[in-house]
């Protein structure tokens, strides 16, 4: 792995999150990225819905697209190649989502410091003061690589991330 | 839910149940009983991955297998009468959640009259090695 370094390259955290295959699997496309904040768009499909009935998606959903977006923010704010790991996310519904309607979501890192990075984000429609969800997350940055599930907490899952070089772009 | 939560449990067919809610179809979730309770597995699916340098499934979907393991252990394990609706999911991750099937329990830590607590835990090889845990509340009114 090479040494993290230089400012965040958007186009490559871009595309390397849009190819992810769950992206892939459920369409989220990024809106904008730039340090420290960026915006990602999820078209409504029957096929995320978890409610037949209601037909609106399920909250895994929305989960999936705030977590890869809280991801990719974070990536988005600190040196080139610097590895990271979900620690936590917290996610707030605040209201259900509407069928038949995409899902936007905004997020921004609030806080790097040497070891942890903070962003928040929220869900909506076409308002965001109309939130679905919001959410709180914290990354750990520069974590030791380890594939093995011996691993603890820091070595542990990297939503999103793709080891620099190994980038599809 | 396209089903009272009544003939859910009197049904005890949760593999039918699940096959009624598209996302659970698309990502693989499935839900069985054994000696301890209902067990919701996740089987490994090409199009969960969400780190193709690692193979770890998506975090996204982790949290997707926990909320509802959470929300099927309060309509079949509890006597809640609504769907419970889910206000909010804390998820801590643990460990990497490799390209393998995933199971998740969940347990009621709090049940009051409006709002009650979940927590839930998932893992791979071991329910001792957890991959990820979490938390949720649930209103039932």
């Amino acid at each position: 792995m090479s040494v993290p370094s230089g400012p965040p390259d958007m186009t490559r955290i871009i595309h390397a999150f849009e190819n992810l295959p769950h992206a892939r699997a459920i369409g989220m496309r990024f809106l904008s990225l730039d340090r420290g904040r960026g915006s990602m768009r999820l078209p409504y499909d029957a096929g995320l819905v978890g409610n037949p009935r209601t037909r609106v998606v399920h909250g895994g959903v929305i989960t999936a697209l705030l977590d890869t977006l809280c991801g990719a923010v974070v990536m988005a704010s600190v040196a080139e190649g610097t590895p990271l790991a979900t620690l936590d996310l917290r996610i707030d519904y605040l209201h259900p989502a509407t069928p038949d309607e995409a899902i936007r979501a905004s997020a921004e890192c609030y806080k790097v410091t040497t070891n942890v990075a903070f962003v928040r984000g929220l869900a909506y429609h076409e308002a965001i003061d109309d939130p679905i969800a919001h959410c709180t997350g914290t990354f750990m940055l520069g974590t030791g690589f380890s594939a093995s599930p011996t691993g603890s907490v820091g070595d542990g899952q990297r939503v999103g991330h793709v080891e620099p070089g190994s980038a599809p772009c | 839910m396209l089903t009272t939560i009544a003939d859910l449990r009197a049904s005890g067919d949760l593999t039918a149940i699940n096959a009624l809610i598209p996302y659970a179809r698309k990502i693989g979730l499935e839900a069985a009983t054994d000696a301890t309770g209902l067990l919701v597995a996740l089987r490994f699916n090409e199009s969960n991955i969400g780190n193709s340098a690692l193979r770890a499934i998506h975090g996204g979907v982790v949290g997707a297998l926990l909320e509802h393991a959470a929300i099927l252990h309060l309509m079949v394990e509890t006597d809640v009468t609504v769907v419970p609706k889910i206000i909010n999911l804390s998820i801590d991750y643990l460990r990497p959640c490799l390209a393998a099937d995933t199971f998740a329990r969940g347990t009621v830590l709090k049940q009051g009259k409006r709002v009650a607590n979940v927590r839930m835990m998932a893992w791979q090889d071991s329910p001792e090695r957890p991959v990820a845990a979490g938390h949720a509340h649930f209103l039932l009114t």
